[in-house]
């Protein structure tokens, strides 16, 4: 299979009132068809930002794609014009968001939002696309389907309008779909009604998805591949069942850590990550979370501070190199030590 | 449905323990009115409808459910901060319910509330220290200047903020930092007893952990008794010595945690808990989920029966005729209110 969408070298900047923000600092990754990718970080850790530049949606000003390029089915998006990028967004990639309150429009009905692309990008008519969306609509769950179609956001519920949001989403049958953090408002309930939902379109619609999360627990379920990034930076890559149970990163080691697990009595205390993410107005020198390393600090390791450690593809338990991983020291201080 | 004798027999069972606050059949309706120049009552919203619960001194309760369940009500009127429509709140004894003015006051001293939202819940115009120290001058504690800004600067160390940064405002801060003040706010005069409101859902991950570590360190230096109010089960699991779960304005299982956890008694907890997911890819694989369908009814016109009927996946004729059974004691302190069970 051939990648569906290779980022390489990402850098996005943000120049504000405030200074320079350093949102992402070289980023590189690619996907498959039909494979999903779950993006995992912590607020500023610059996931959002990465997908949003690769959708052409970074607001610029004060934002700008510094370098990099994303070849999406062989075209580099990054050069395409703001009408040819139109002709993709919504019906090659699309994208469903954080917070389906603020991202549907409210003063149009449901009907209207999700019949426009179908108008745009597959020519239908006014008669076509309502069924069309009232399809859709029933295919998220949605009760009562047609009639709902004239029905406004407001008269939704949280996990009713995520799923207007999903039927969105697809209603183009697009070949990629970003999800960026689309349950963090939801209950845990609803959270997996809707993470059920998506896993069972994904396989109907064989499509490649981008699940961004800063949930750890959120991607376990439903990604093949887990990037995790931090300071605008892949720390750890690799599939979902390596860097779980297998992690090399400091970083992934210590945030699974600092989780409490439901199906254990956690008696022990909780191992923490000491100080706080990093200031991305100062401009990224070494390894972004160097600061708060204790593998770093053990070992002493000056380079973390001065030079930023590269992409590596490590070779994983069986040997086989699946794992990439961006740090001066492999914490399986074995393998650091006879290399 | 008010469970007097339920709270009866907790006390039988708990014979030995001191009780730091005693919940029984409380209820907060907030009213809906209608009309412009003349306003009349058209119904409530029944965000805490009769619950009755126990805490024990030294122990950190969790009381969990989705939004809307009323949690932060019920720790907001346990506080007195709305005031109960219906029952009553015992505190070390002393029944604040009917309690006002100076003596409620009084009685604030000894119980305190921490935060969700850092961002919100600090007055961006006070300094650090004029934050810390404004419950100090509200209850005429070291009145000496000094002697409260020395005070001031040991809590800060306590919590982990460098005494250094007393003069600063709350927007240079990071949200960690700020839960700090918040935290040490709270502390300030020396309560016994903390409603912890979601202290943790608005910080990053990596953030979570040292508030969390630090909320232990301080319940056991200083005996401190927790009302943990939270989402995230698995902190809950975590944190709490025994969680109560609420839906709909109602306790609808009561129990040690590991054994509500590794026991669920109630779908709506056994649904709750097979919902949370877990980090781990070979766990999750294996995972039986119970997805339950729907929303959270309105609480405003809650079902008829038991509340939990609309998305129940074990419902029968019971459940739509009769109000939920009061809380049974299914095993020992373990305390279910479901018609299945009973």
């Amino acid at each position: 299979m051939s990648a569906l969408l290779e980022v390489k070298d990402l850098v996005v900047r943000f120049y504000t009132q405030e200074g320079t923000v350093y949102a992402v600092n070289g980023v590189s990754f690619d996907l498959e068809e039909g494979e999903t990718l779950g993006i995992v970080g912590e607020s500023g850790s610059g996931k959002s930002v990465s997908c949003l530049a690769l959708m052409g949606l970074i607001p610029s000003p004060p934002g700008k794609v510094e370098s990099g390029t994303v070849v999406f089915e062989g075209r580099d998006l990054l050069t395409l014009k703001p009408d040819q990028m139109r002709l993709i967004r919504g019906k090659e990639i699309a994208m469903i968001f954080q917070d389906p309150m603020t991202s549907l429009n409210p003063v149009l009905t449901i009907g209207t939002q999700i019949t426009e692309s179908l108008k745009l990008h597959e020519g239908m008519n006014t008669t076509q696309s309502r069924k069309r969306a009232a399809d859709l609509l029933d295919l998220v769950g949605i009760p009562d389907a047609y009639r709902r179609l004239d029905d406004y956001p407001h008269q939704f519920s949280g996990g009713m309008r995520q799923r207007v949001m999903i039927a969105m989403g697809l209603s183009c049958n697009p070949k990629l779909l970003i999800a960026d953090e689309p349950t963090t408002a939801l209950d845990v309930t609803i959270q997996a009604q809707i993470i059920e939902l998506v896993k069972q379109l994904k396989d109907e619609f064989n499509m490649a998805m981008i699940w961004i999360t800063h949930d750890l627990g959120v991607v376990a379920g439903i990604a093949d591949r887990i990037q995790v990034m931090y300071g605008g930076r892949i720390m750890e890559s690799g599939s979902s069942h390596e860097v779980f149970r297998d992690s090399r990163h400091p970083y992934t080691v210590g945030l699974l850590g600092s989780l409490p697990r439901l199906d254990s009595s956690g008696e022990e205390k909780l191992t923490q990550i000491e100080g706080s993410p990093p200031d991305m107005r100062n401009e990224p020198v070494g390894c972004p979370f160097a600061p708060r390393c204790d593998v770093r600090e053990q070992l002493q390791l000056e380079k973390c501070w001065e030079e930023r450690p590269p992409l590596e593809t490590v070779p994983d338990a069986s040997g086989a190199e699946a794992h990439i991983m961006s740090c001066w020291s492999d914490i399986r201080e074995g393998v650091a030590e006879n290399v | 449905m008010s469970s007097p004798a339920m709270v009866a027999d907790q006390r039988k069972t708990h014979d030995g323990d001191d009780y730091i606050l005693e919940v029984t059949n409380l209820k907060k309706h907030f009213p809906i009115s209608s009309g412009i120049v003349f306003q009349r009552q058209v119904g409530a919203v029944r965000a805490v409808d009769g619950i009755s619960f126990n805490v024990i001194r030294g122990e950190t309760l969790g009381l969990v459910g989705e939004s809307g369940c009323g949690k932060s009500t019920t720790g907001r009127t346990i506080l007195q901060l709305y005031r109960p429509t219906e029952g009553s709140v015992k505190f070390e004894g002393q029944e604040l319910s009917t309690m006002a003015g100076s003596d409620l006051r009084q009685m604030r001293r000894r119980m305190q509330i921490i935060f969700q939202d850092p961002f919100a819940s600090l007055n961006p115009r006070m300094t650090v220290g004029s934050i810390v120290s404004e419950p100090l001058q509200i209850h005429k504690m070291y009145n000496n200047k000094q002697e409260r800004q020395q005070y001031v600067e040991q809590l800060m160390e306590r919590v982990g903020l460098n005494p250094y940064f007393i003069n600063r405002y709350p927007h240079e801060f990071s949200g960690g930092q700020r839960q700090r003040i918040g935290i040490a706010r709270a502390l300030a005069l020396q309560p016994s007893f903390i409603v912890a409101d979601e202290p943790i859902s608005a910080l990053d991950v990596s953030i979570q952990a040292q508030v969390v570590n630090l909320m232990e360190e301080l319940q056991e230096e200083l005996g401190l008794t927790y009302l943990f109010i939270a989402h995230d089960l698995s902190m809950v699991r975590h944190i709490c010595d025994r969680v109560a779960v609420m839906y709909l304005g109602k306790i609808v299982e009561l129990g040690p945690v590991d054994e509500v956890y590794d026991n669920p008694q109630h779908p709506y907890t056994q649904a709750l808990l097979s919902a949370v997911p877990v980090p781990d890819p070979v766990v999750e694989d294996d995972r039986q989920r119970i997805i339950i369908a729907g929303d959270l009814p309105n609480p405003s016109n809650p079902p008829t029966g038991c509340n939990f009927n609309t998305r129940c996946p074990v419902v029968f004729d019971l459940c739509y005729q009769e109000p939920d059974p009061p809380l049974i004691e299914v095993r020992p302190d373990h305390y279910v209110s479901c018609h299945r069970v009973t």
